[in-house]
């Protein structure tokens, strides 16, 4: 897939919260993100509030891009409902995979998730018994089919007890830090792909 | 008004009413009905008919003429065409080995040979109103059989022109009166040509004069005005037929395939439908009346033999002919049965005959007499072949033949094409539903067809154009009338009749919506709620509410309102309690925004984490001290 420039990453943030009026966490990293160049993003509850996704423009998108990223809150260990839709139609057979689909080839998706539980307890041992890119292999997965390179999750945890103050802002300025970085090549993607979390990758 | 023609009409009507209802609860069909009321009735029995049952049995002809008209709207001009070899070579085959098998009996017998030929022809004719009306009552008129009994009795009424021409030449008395008219004091080739300016005629006006009058006469919207002119239609190309001397039957089939895929076909069909079956009934009433049991018992055994021996012989020609047709066997025996009597012309053409001096009086007689019988014991002998051809036509392995007489098969009907109907029809459309639209504004139905939809013109709330355009195939009606009596009429009378057809309503508003809801339809569609909802959803987006926040609070509005509607609809009419129901839907609406003004969508309240946030952090603090 030819990159525009060899070091900078074209990214489209496909953002799924259907509460957004009601979101602390999520709204905070994506109003972090906004006007930062080369980084779209895409609010798919706005967009789509009828669920009637718009199949070809989707693609459009995605082939303008490099690198994915799926932003959204930890659902029942899953995502919201919207951005499943949105794959089980985007990701057409032929398009993305199967013998002819090679559209998404190449490219990166990146998960960043934020989740109530704390992150003790996405371990073996804790709370929610499991790390979570356990919980995030359907993901991994879908990204491997569509022969793209799925990187460690960009993740926040406890983000029910985050202080609106500080913590949060922080967290804001780091996932903002993290995308730039990404945007321009300044993270080892190789390293990325094989860590359990982005996080720790960008100061 | 002349008493006498009021009794008349009294009995008659009279002998249907009463011997319909009872005929059916035997399991028999209406015709025979008819025929066994006419022979009680007659001047034989209880004599209530008068001495005019012959000035009856003319007039009432009439409606064989209507029910060809009818059937050739049936039959769009390709179907018509693919009929021509059935048509030419069943029905030649029949008409000439009838006749000549039939002259070869009667020269045994010591007639005549010129007689004997006559008595052939008129032998060879079927009745088309007796066997098209057994026949469609029973649904056989789209089986094989039944589309080979309507090709060869069309052929027949093509054959009675020649016939008609070749009577006087076969007199050999004197003719006791020649009443030459028309047409017919012009020489041959004179002939051939009216009959041929007359049948273009009919198509041209069929195809390019009749739609502006249908439009105008339409748009004046007195149905009565349209009624008379769908009569008015009919018995002129009657008139203009029998003023060239072909048969009025034949020309008003011919005006009836002209104008089948004539948007007012549907209306043409409901106005005319009525008296033909009325006249029908007459028409058979008379015919029972007309036999001559004075003449049956004075000589039996020859009338029987001669009505035996007719039926026979027609019967065997036509089995033969239809299984050198390659008929099945089943479709042969059908077909035989049901063409084997000898028709209503042949009353015609024997008083002719015999005024042209082809007959002797002792001849015309008991010719007459054999006739009416057959013509009387048709309906039984059709039901004993249909019943032992169906027992055949079941067995497994058989596949039944495709409808070739279909007319409307739409999935859909849409009563109603204003705004609303015509983009419900597009939807269906775009869904490759197929659907059939029937509206009362002649301007919009000219328009749908412009753009290539299938249109007809017709008031909907008429159940018999409901028929017309195939209610009985229906999967669906949507009635989308804008007028609320009218719609909520239809809905009566669809209800009442078609008690399993779905329905789906367009009301104008919240008090129309309550008379569907009383009568137990559920899909009622207020016509503006539609868009109510997303001026509504808009009116939130332009103030910055998030677009799912929107959709959500407009989805869940819609819910609430619906089942709010339903319930007020039960307190429609108890003033005290409506209103109090109307408040409390009300204060519920209001309700739907919490305490603080911020929306609470109950239904995704599971999205709001405040709750669970609340929850972890009371948990993460150290207890308070005591
Ligand atoms: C319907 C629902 C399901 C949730 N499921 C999980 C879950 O499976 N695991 C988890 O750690 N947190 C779960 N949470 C907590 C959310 O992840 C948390 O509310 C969210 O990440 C906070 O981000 P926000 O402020 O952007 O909404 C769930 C919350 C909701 C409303």
């Amino acid at each position: 897939m030819p990159v525009a420039d060899p070091n900078r990453y074209r990214i489209l943030i496909l953002f799924a919260h259907p509460a957004y009026d009601k979101s602390r966490v999520n709204r905070r990293l994506f109003e972090a993100a906004w006007g930062l160049e080369g980084v779209r993003l895409h609010d798919l509850y706005e967009a789509y509030p009828d669920f009637h996704i718009d199949i070809k423009r989707e693609q459009a998108l995605l082939l303008e891009h490099d690198l994915l990223v799926f932003q959204h809150p930890f659902y029942w260990y899953s995502s919201p409902a919207l951005l499943k839709e949105w794959m089980d139609l985007v990701l057409e057979h032929g398009w993305s995979y199967g013998r002819n689909g090679r559209a998404l080839a190449g490219k990166y998706l990146l998960s960043a998730v934020t989740t109530g539980g704390p992150e003790q307890a996405y371990r073996v041992g804790g709370n929610n018994r499991f790390p979570m890119r356990q919980y995030l292999l359907p993901f991994d997965q879908t990204a491997h089919l569509c022969k793209m390179k799925y990187l460690a999750p960009y993740t926040v945890h406890a983000a029910l007890t985050l202080e609106s103050g500080g913590d949060l802002e922080a967290q804001a300025a780091h996932w903002r830090r993290t995308l730039e970085a990404l945007r321009d090549g300044k993270i080892d993607l190789e390293a990325a792909a094989a860590a359990d979390r982005l996080n720790p990758l960008v100061p | 008004m002349n008493a006498d023609f009021l009794f008349q009409a009294f009995i008659y009507l009279a002998a249907a009413v009463v011997s319909v209802p009872i005929a059916k609860r035997l399991g028999l069909g209406s015709v025979l009905a008819y025929l066994l009321a006419g022979m009680i009735l007659g001047p034989d029995a209880i004599n209530l008919l008068g001495e005019r049952s012959r000035d009856v049995m003319k007039f009432a002809e009439f409606g064989v003429v209507m029910m060809l008209f009818l059937i050739g709207l049936e039959l769009r001009p390709r179907v018509v065409w693919s009929l021509r070899v059935p048509l030419l070579g069943m029905g030649g085959a029949q008409v000439a080995l009838t006749s000549l098998a039939a002259a070869a009996g009667l020269r045994l017998m010591g007639w005549s040979w010129q007689a004997s030929i006559a008595a052939g022809l008129i032998l060879a004719m079927s009745s088309t109103a007796l066997v098209l009306q057994s026949l469609s009552e029973r649904k056989l008129l789209k089986t094989p059989g039944g589309q080979a009994s309507f090709s060869v009795l069309l052929f027949q009424d093509l054959a009675v022109i020649p016939i008609l021409a070749l009577l006087p030449l076969l007199a050999t008395l004197p003719a006791t009166a020649s009443e030459a008219h028309g047409v017919a004091r012009l020489a041959a080739w004179q002939q051939v040509l009216a009959v041929l300016a007359a049948v273009v005629g009919i198509i041209f006006g069929g195809r390019f004069l009749m739609r502006p009058v249908f439009r105008a006469v339409a748009r004046t919207g007195l149905r009565e005005v349209f009624t008379a002119l769908a009569l008015l239609l009919v018995v002129g190309i009657a008139l203009l037929m029998e003023r060239v001397g072909m048969s009025p039957a034949l020309g008003a089939f011919l005006a009836g395939v002209v104008l089948a895929d004539n948007e007012y076909r549907h209306e043409l069909e409901g106005d005319i439908e009525p008296f033909k079956g009325l006249l029908l009934a007459f028409f058979f009433i008379a015919v029972g009346a007309s036999v001559d049991f004075g003449y049956v018992r004075g000589h039996p055994l020859a009338i029987l033999l001669g009505v035996l021996g007719v039926l026979a012989l027609k019967f065997a020609v036509l089995f033969a002919v239809g299984r050198a047709f390659r008929l099945a066997s089943g479709a042969s025996f059908l077909f035989a049965g049901a063409l084997c009597q000898v028709g209503e012309f042949a009353f015609v053409l024997l008083s002719l005959a015999g005024q042209q001096g082809v007959f002797t009086a002792e001849q015309v007689r008991p010719l007459t007499v054999i006739v009416a019988l057959s013509m009387v014991l048709t309906p039984p002998l059709l039901m004993l072949v249909d019943r032992a051809t169906r027992r055949r036509l079941d067995a497994p392995g058989r596949t039944r033949a495709a409808d070739a007489i279909e007319a409307g098969d739409a999935p859909v009907l849409i009563a109603g094409y204003g705004r609303m109907g015509r983009m419900v029809g597009r939807i269906l459309r775009a869904n490759g539903v197929k659907t059939a639209v029937l509206e009362l504004n002649a301007d919009q139905v000219a328009h749908a067809r412009r753009v290539g939809l299938e249109a007809w013109y017709g008031d909907a709330s008429r159940l018999d154009l409901l028929a017309a355009a195939g209610i009985d195939r229906a999967r669906l009606l949507i009635i989308a009338i804008d007028d609320p009596e009218v719609a909520v009429k239809l809905a009566d009378a669809v209800r009442l009749r078609h008690p399993a057809l779905k329905l789906i309503v367009r009301a104008r508003d919240h008090v129309d919506a309550y008379a569907f809801f009383k009568r137990g339809i559920e899909e009622v569609h207020r016509e503006t709620f539609g868009s109510a909802l997303a001026v509504g959803e808009a009116a939130l987006r332009a103030l910055g509410f998030g677009a799912l926040r929107s959709h959500r609070s407009i989805l869940a509005w819609r819910k609430h309102n619906e089942a709010a509607l339903r319930e007020l609809a039960r307190h429609w009419g108890d003033e005290k309690g409506y209103f109090d129901k109307l408040r409390s839907t009300i204060r519920d609406e209001e309700g739907m925004l919490a305490e603080d003004g911020i929306p609470d969508l109950e239904l995704d309240r599971a999205w709001d984490n405040a709750g669970l946030r609340e929850e972890v952090k009371s948990r993460a603090k150290p207890p308070p001290p005591a």
